[in-house]
């Protein structure tokens, strides 16, 4: 009797939340009003995702300026600013339907006019907007609510670019005529979005409050959302701790803390709303190097690695080994065959023989210096592993400790190093987050993130060229598949894991993370338990 | 008369001093900086995770980082000579408005923490040095050797998991609590609540050593002669240790808190990170690791000027505390 009942009221439950008007986490109906309190890791140097992809302005941007389009967990576009989109059969020409109705904070409406512009000033200010947007020709704006992208090239990532936080859509007429990085916007931001600008108080906090005349009926839902800037991972253990903090992303504690934070029956630990970015993690290799150009060096250094316990020890588990630069994640484009260097010391102690650095006085081969970079609490600890693994086959490991200007200036400006632990963000597309590595027209001294080992393979340059202009997704599919094969064999680096990023929040925030970018978009739909 | 002669003439000999060691300070602090590897727009690229030549490019002209060394030292002594510290490209803002942000926040958590651990300090001292060798001053001793080899940071954290964590007293981070919109007896008790945990955390490491300080001078005044007359006109002992002993090992004590001034900025670097603290240091490492050198040479230099206010006002204490300093000048 009892188990039917309990199975009928499962079943009710179940039908409930499928009803609209329910919390989509399929809670309670959402409640309205509160204060949430994002934890944030450091200041960020702007508030608008414009000018720069640092992370810290990634979180706050998108709650004030808003996007084209949002995303599934999938990275299946849904409508946001943009209602409807059509892609011409060749891949040339985009063209948006706006959202009508919609106004800016200062009361000026929401046209083509600002998308044309937007689009404009990412082609030439973002940082990676260069490149999305680098075969946009010109933006046509038929009517106020149509916006043409005209392409001169094909660009099959560029549906999948138009996020909130990634092509932001700007007020025209703040920005046309002024220099956009110096443009007081980025300090005190209006947009189209859920929450207004209130106050930014350097060093402590971001107060951001509730837009009454948002474009969506009934959002958003809480009335203040506050930044606050913990520096201290501790700090922001804390913070969760006491409740003091609401939610933080990508893991914002050490990675020790974790299992003590676990154990509080008010936290919850979020993986959904991270499939819009993945990192791997890799040891790059400078093919410079009087020890790393010998391809057998490196095949060795990969024998003598064990990516399944790295996972294990520096990363507490929170991350998927991972062969190859494009991450597990990006499942349309990974290659999950694993490396053809599997984990034998054996063989690595014969090839480092074969390559001509036999075990001299102290059974030591060579020495020679790790540098890592310093983003990522983890980096010192998986150098530390790497220079117990590395002995083991009698290469003696340095670690050198620098913070991130010296290290960029060390590896892409002076290239004074052998090899280094880093780590890539794959983003939404290989052709933008990972060709950048590999291809040989990218290696450009000075610019960080760019072909760091000085890697130089024409045919793999000829796939990655080939797949950024590839409209099939079966021939583009295939191309990368080739790609990751040959440098997985040629191991200008080698790829390790990807690191499995958690949102901590407290049990009373609802609906947070609903997109692929997670706490990264507008939250608009956020509410909590009064 | 001879008090405000006294008190002109340190005044004036501070002043000629000041200018040169400024300058210095400055220019030492400008070429220092140019050692450091990488700069702003590595900083700037490497945060975002990507760059390209041209935003590389665009980055330094902003920052006027393409002009040769010389012409940027120029270019900042030239401005700072018309009182503008210059411009940072990366938040967008002039310096001065950032300073200005944070320096109250410094001086509230700076004089907080220096007058907790000098008052705390000279009671301490005081009281062991007046029961020296017995039980008071054995227990004090330990307590004051404990707080003398704890780091500030980790009394801090120990703190905080104590009071904000387990007891649930006081908050962990921030000034203020935002968004209360708190006015009157509110305001205070909130920045209050805020302000103990970290100016306890900065001043314990400082009210060992005053206490130490305090008790070492103390216990060498009580065998001088003036000491002795005192006793002999039958003063009250009380009156004796305040009037005699303490004025006189004050001036010790005053002296190193003068120049722990600058050991406190550099303590509240570590203090305003962990607590979340919206202060001075906290800029100016953010500064280093950003290599936004306007910011640090502004930093740098207004916190030349307190110390060189400080050094004024201990001058000036000692002026009045001891009649004898200050005549020779």
């Amino acid at each position: 009797m009892s188990t039917t009942f309990r199975t009928t009221r499962r079943a009710a439950l179940a039908g409930l939340s499928a009803l609209p008007w329910m919390g989509r986490d399929g809670f309670a109906a959402p409640k309205t009003g509160g204060t949430l309190t994002f934890v944030q890791n450091s200041e960020p140097q702007t508030l608008v995702a414009l000018t720069t992809t640092a992370t810290p302005v990634l979180t706050v941007s998108a709650k004030v300026t808003e996007g084209l389009l949002e995303y599934d967990y999938d990275v299946n576009p849904r409508p946001s600013l943009a209602t409807e989109w059509t892609i011409s059969p060749d891949g040339k020409t985009y063209t948006f339907k706006l959202r009508p109705g919609v106004k800016f904070h200062d009361g000026k409406p929401f046209t083509s006019a600002d998308v044309a512009h937007s689009i404009q000033l990412l082609k030439t200010v973002h940082p990676r907007g260069r490149n999305t947007f680098a075969n946009v020709a010109e933006v046509q704006t038929p009517d106020p609510l149509t916006a043409v992208l005209v392409l001169s090239k094909p660009a099959p990532y560029l549906i999948r670019a138009l996020t909130a936080a990634e092509a932001p859509m700007v007020p025209r007429h703040v920005y046309e005529g002024t220099d956009p990085r110096a443009n007081p916007n980025g300090n005190a931001p209006i947009g189209t979005g859920p929450y207004k600008f209130k106050e930014w108080v350097r060093g402590s906090h971001i107060l951001y409050e509730r837009n009454p005349d948002y474009w969506q009926a009934g959002l958003p839902r809480i009335d203040r959302f506050v930044f606050k800037i913990l520096p201290d991972t501790g700090a922001r253990s804390i913070a969760f701790e006491n409740g003091s903090g609401d939610i933080g992303y990508r893991t914002p504690v050490a990675l020790s803390d974790l299992e003590r934070l676990k154990k509080l029956p008010h936290l919850v630990f979020e993986t959904k709303g991270t499939s819009y970015s993945y990192n791997v993690q890799c040891l790059q290799f400078n093919l410079d190097s009087q020890f790393f150009k010998h391809l057998k060096v490196r095949q060795a250094v990969a024998h003598a690695i064990d990516r399944a316990l790295l996972v294990k020890t520096v990363c507490y588990g929170y991350g998927t080994v991972c062969y190859s630069p494009v991450a597990p994640g990006l499942k349309a484009f990974h290659d999950p065959t694993p490396s053809p260097y599997k984990f034998d010391l054996k063989k690595a102690e014969a090839l480092l023989d074969e390559a001509g650095f036999p075990r001299g006085a102290n059974k030591i081969r060579f020495k020679v210096p790790l540098d890592y970079n310093p983003i990522g609490d983890e980096s010192r600890r998986a150098c530390e592993f790497f220079r117990a693994v590395l002995g083991r086959v009698g290469i003696a490991v340095d670690v050198r400790a620098q913070d991130i200007s010296a290290f960029a200036k060390r590896i892409y400006t002076d290239r004074e190093f052998d090899f280094t632990f880093n780590g890539h963000s794959n983003l939404f597309d290989p052709t933008v987050g990972v060709q950048r590595i590999y291809w040989s027209k990218n290696f450009k001294k000075g610019v960080p993130f760019s072909n760091g080992s000085n890697y130089n393979n024409p045919k793999v340059d000829a796939l990655l060229e080939g797949a950024a202009v590839e409209n099939d997704p079966v021939k583009r599919k295939a191309m990368f598949v080739e790609f990751q094969k040959i440098v997985g064999e040629e191991l200008p680096d080698i790829s390790l894991y990807s690191p499995l990023y958690l949102t901590i929040k407290n049990k009373r925030v609802h609906e947070d993370s609903l997109t692929a970018d997670g706490v990264e978009a507008n939250m608009a739909h956020v509410w909590l338990d009064t | 008369m001879r008090m405000g002669r006294r008190i002109a003439t340190t005044l004036r000999r501070t002043v000629i001093h000041a200018g040169p060691t400024v300058l210095g300070i400055i220019v030492l602090d400008f070429l220092l900086l140019q050692l450091m590897p990488g700069d702003a727009a590595d900083v700037i690229a490497t945060e975002a995770g990507v760059a390209t030549a041209e935003t590389m490019a665009a980055i330094r002209e902003r920052f006027g980082l393409d002009q040769p060394v010389l012409t940027q030292l120029m270019n900042f002594l030239g401005h700072l000579a018309q009182f503008d510290l210059g411009y940072s490209p990366r938040y967008n803002m002039p310096v001065l408005d950032m300073i200005m942000m944070r320096l109250p926040g410094t001086l509230l958590l700076m004089v907080t923490a220096l007058s907790l651990a000098l008052a705390m300090g000279v009671i301490v001292g005081s009281v062991m040095a007046a029961w020296a060798g017995r039980w008071p001053d054995r227990v004090l001793s330990v307590v004051v050797l404990l707080l003398y080899s704890m780091p500030g940071f980790w009394v801090g954290l120990m703190a905080v998991v104590l009071f904000s964590v387990k007891l649930g007293w006081l908050p962990s981070d921030g000034n203020m609590t935002i968004g209360a919109e708190l006015t009157g007896f509110g305001l205070v008790a909130d920045r209050l609540s805020h302000l103990v945990l970290p100016a306890l955390a900065l001043a314990s490491f400082f009210v060992a050593v005053y206490a130490r300080l305090t008790r070492a001078s103390m216990l060498e005044v009580q065998r001088q002669d003036f000491m002795r007359t005192a006793h002999g006109k039958g003063l009250h002992p009380f009156f004796i240790q305040l009037r005699h002993a303490l004025r006189n090992a004050l001036i010790p004590v005053t002296t190193v808190a003068g120049m722990h001034l600058g050991n406190l900025l550099g303590g509240a670097v570590v203090v305003e990170t962990l607590f979340g603290w919206p202060g001075m240091g906290r800029l100016a490492l953010e500064a280093v690791l950003a290599r936004d050198f306007s910011v640090l040479l502004g930093v740098l230099l207004l916190s030349s000027f307190l110390v060189i206010l400080a050094n004024v006002t201990i001058d000036l204490l000692h002026a009045w505390l001891d009649p004898r300093i200050g005549e020779a000048g």
